[in-house]
């Protein structure tokens, strides 16, 4: 089951990931070192498939895509907050990280409660505390990305077809 | 339709003839920019795309700037992936340390980005072109690859706010104490996925370092750019500079804004950022009595010769305090060389500051100036997270660099007033 880690507002990239471990991009070594700065006990405690949800302005601060890179790593399969800062949402798009925006469930849900997701139907699930919240479907744009799996698959794509050649 | 100066930007460069704020809007990019935090990651990804060729090797910049000149192996390691890609390609403007320094003061101070620009860079403080009037956001890795391979880019057409500062500065009031204040007012995610308007006569008669500074911020209140128009002061900047034809873009009359916001700049006092959140901005005169254990003059923020000025006039023929250290980064070779010149370096060094390499070193906690547990530091950087310069117990706070050297010679936080003659020095 998915439990929920629970934290403030103005979650920031280097509480995710302090900048001296960016000299990788593995997500397992990030991974180990994912939230470091704000609850040192995170790593040990982190399961498979957990939640973090945060308030409001999630991943504020940095580009490094090894904030959400370190956060996929450490075994997090999604983040819900009441809202994300952009760059860290464009982000964790990239790379397949899912990410849910909805001010409902960042203020119900509570650290250790289990939680569950069906973003077809856009619900998240509160299963200790049998509440259910809506979530913002994401906007049409990025929804593009994410059927064509990401945003390298798109490039892929577009090379296959001969588009985007280099013209030096 | 009135557009404001982000949509006008967009809908020209996207061929349309008028854009709204939510549309998706894909646009040639001008500029693609990384450094060694960022690069590598792109270039593994552009490679495992199978993408084979850059869209074009004039318009990437590939800068050494964070961990250079090589903190430790791991690091060396990263920087030669983009070394060795930047050789494979052909990327004109490839800098590693000793040519060039931290992206933001270099790019625009080269003509490498000009007004008009539209640019991505895989590095938050991209915004900082704003200030020059270009089109600038901070994208992550992926992006940068994609947009290397295809020379475009995605935005969602951004909602605009506009922020009008009036009245004459005080003196040792810059842009850094401006938009401190701002992001005091509106907060740290007061302009999330918004295009930010600096405008009024206050901006104008602001030189263009110090609309870079402001530009360079905007992150921090969550924006995607932060633009000031180009005008008269612009065009002077970039005479001489410009490496390509630059184009003058202005908001539209009766451009619907979602804020608006006035600042009287008159009434601003030199601002300081209290740990560990931009927004937490005092006042000088409501600072109080905080002793420092370092000083960092340096960065994107605040590491150009203007800066290097302000702090030298307060710091000649003094000391730094026995019980502080102080750390002055030139952000660019050429500030570097232009501070030698003038004699500022040697003012530093006679004042016991420790001088080094252009990088961006300490700003991030990454090197030259590390934070020890408990420690507490007064930079003239961006950012005062937890942890962002060291220890996760070391705090930071930001301000400009006339209080920067006033607090390295005092070792507790102070008004540079306070060292004119007269002043109580």
């Amino acid at each position: 089951m998915a439990k929920a880690f629970c934290y403030g507002d103005n979650v920031d990239t280097d509480v995710i990931i302090p900048a001296r471990y960016l000299v990788t991009g593995d997500p397992q070594k990030l991974g180990q070192h994912c939230l470091e700065n704000l609850d040192p006990e995170f790593v040990q405690r982190v399961r498979p498939g957990d939640v973090i949800v945060g308030r409001r302005n999630f991943g504020c601060g940095s580009s490094r895509e090894h904030a959400p890179l370190a956060i996929k790593g450490a075994g997090v399969s999604m983040v819900i907050a009441a809202s994300f800062a952009r760059i860290f949402f464009r982000n964790a798009i990239n790379i397949g990280l899912p990410v849910y925006e909805s001010p409902e469930a960042a203020e119900g849900i509570r650290s250790g409660d289990e939680i569950s997701v069906e973003p077809e139907s856009g619900v998240i699930r509160n299963l200790s505390r049998g509440e259910e919240y809506p979530v913002r479907p994401l906007p049409p744009f990025v929804q593009e990305i994410v059927a064509a799996g990401g945003l390298m698959a798109r490039l892929r794509q577009e090379l296959e077809g001969g588009v985007g050649r280099g013209r030096n | 339709m009135a557009m404001t100066l982000a949509e006008r930007m967009l809908a020209d460069r996207a061929g349309l003839p008028e854009v709204q704020p939510g549309q998706l809007v894909e646009v040639p990019l001008d500029l693609v920019m990384g450094n060694d935090i960022t690069a590598p990651i792109a270039i593994e990804a552009f490679e495992a795309a199978g993408a084979t060729q850059v869209f074009d090797r004039e318009r990437i910049a590939l800068v050494a700037s964070h961990f250079v000149p090589a903190r430790d192996i791991s690091s060396a390691d990263q920087v030669g992936i983009m070394r060795r890609f930047a050789r494979q390609h052909g990327i004109r403007h490839y800098y590693p340390e000793g040519q060039g320094g931290i992206e933001h003061t270099l790019l625009p101070e080269r003509g490498i980005v000009v007004p008009g620009d539209i640019v991505i860079g895989a590095d938050s403080h991209t915004c900082t072109y704003g200030g020059i009037g270009a089109f600038a956001t901070g994208v992550g890795s992926t992006d940068l690859a994609y947009a290397m391979a295809t020379g475009r880019t995605w935005f969602k057409v951004p909602e605009s706010m506009r922020i009008v500062y009036h009245g004459k500065r005080r003196r040792f009031v810059t842009g850094k104490d401006l938009i401190l204040h701002t992001i005091r007012r509106i907060g740290d995610d007061g302009a999330l996925y918004r295009a930010v308007e600096f405008t009024g006569d206050a901006i104008h008669d602001l030189p263009i370092e110090d609309r870079l500074t402001m530009s360079n911020m905007t992150i921090e209140a969550g924006g995607k750019v932060g633009i000031a128009a180009v005008d008269d002061v612009t065009e002077r900047y970039e005479e001489g500079r410009a490496l390509r034809p630059w184009r003058r873009y202005a908001a539209d009359p009766g451009a619907r804004y979602v804020e608006e916001l006035e600042v009287d700049v008159a009434a601003l006092e030199p601002q300081v950022a209290f740990p560990s959140l931009p927004s937490l901005t005092r006042p000088i005169s409501e600072v109080g009595d905080v002793a420092v254990d370092q000083v960092f003059i340096g960065s994107c923020t605040n590491g150009r010769l203007s800066d290097l000025r302000e702090a030298a006039a307060i710091l000649r023929g003094r000391r730094v305090h026995p019980e502080t250290r102080l750390i002055v980064i030139p952000a660019t070779q050429d500030v570097f060389m232009a501070a030698l010149r003038e004699g500022l370096i040697e003012v530093f060094v006679a004042a016991g500051a420790a001088v080094a390499a252009s990088t961006c070193g300490p700003c991030l906690g990454g090197h030259m100036g590390v934070l020890g547990k408990g420690e507490r530091c007064l930079s003239t950087s961006n950012r005062n997270y937890v942890g962002r310069m060291g220890d996760r117990e070391a705090e930071v706070y930001l301000a400009g660099p006339a209080v920067a050297a006033a607090t390295a010679v005092r070792g507790r936080i102070t008004h540079p007033q306070e060292m004119l003659p007269g002043g109580g020095d």
